[in-house]
């Protein structure tokens, strides 16, 4: 069974992350938040692209359910200080 | 007509176009559920596509915007997103603006 560790894994293999938290515990649906410096200057479709291309094949296979949020780590730096 | 092209149609021919699991009715599935949620709460009139009802449909709606999952929300002709992506245009008021211009 796919875990959200493996899944968190898979990713950042493929994509450089600042910050990044899978949670998911039944194997097929899971949420992420993904915060990448190769985010800045796309929009919010071409962000989870990015994820989607690095995820590959896996994700027709053995993911059925990814939810995601992804920040450019300065967006992430913002949410931070507000918090 | 092959796939791409039945597509290609149904986006340019209607404003606003939902590709989903399932019918607003008895959605197959809770991200689609959540899309059509999001719909009605903006009060707009789409076509709903049941990409289950389709294999053809189903397949290839995923290259069509390089998207893997579905829902997926067009608006004009133009690929706007998934569920995450409506849900954060929705709470932005992005959304609003965009069916608003739209209908």
């Amino acid at each position: 069974m796919l875990s959200a560790q493996q899944l968190e894994t898979y990713i950042t293999q493929n994509l450089v992350c600042d910050y990044i938290k899978v949670l998911g515990d039944d194997g097929t649906h899971f949420e992420a938040l993904i915060v990448s410096p190769e985010f800045q200057g796309k929009s919010m479709v071409q962000q989870h692209q990015r994820v989607y291309a690095a995820l590959g094949d896996k994700m027709k296979a053995e993911i059925h359910a990814l939810s995601m949020r992804t920040l450019t780590p300065e967006a992430w730096q913002k949410l931070n200080n507000k918090n | 007509m092959d796939t791409q092209a039945v597509i290609k149609e149904q986006v340019t021919s209607n404003a606003v176009v939902l590709y989903m699991k399932g019918t607003p009715k008895f959605p197959q599935c809770g991200f689609s559920n959540l899309a059509t949620q999001i719909l009605k709460a903006c009060e707009v009139d789409y076509l709903a596509v049941d990409v289950l009802a389709d294999q053809n449909i189903r397949e290839g709606i995923k290259s069509y915007a390089n998207w893997p999952t579905i829902p997926q929300l067009y608006v004009n002709g133009e690929f706007v997103g998934g569920s995450d992506i409506m849900r954060a245009m929705y709470e932005s008021g992005e959304l609003q603006t965009l069916l608003n211009m739209a209908k």
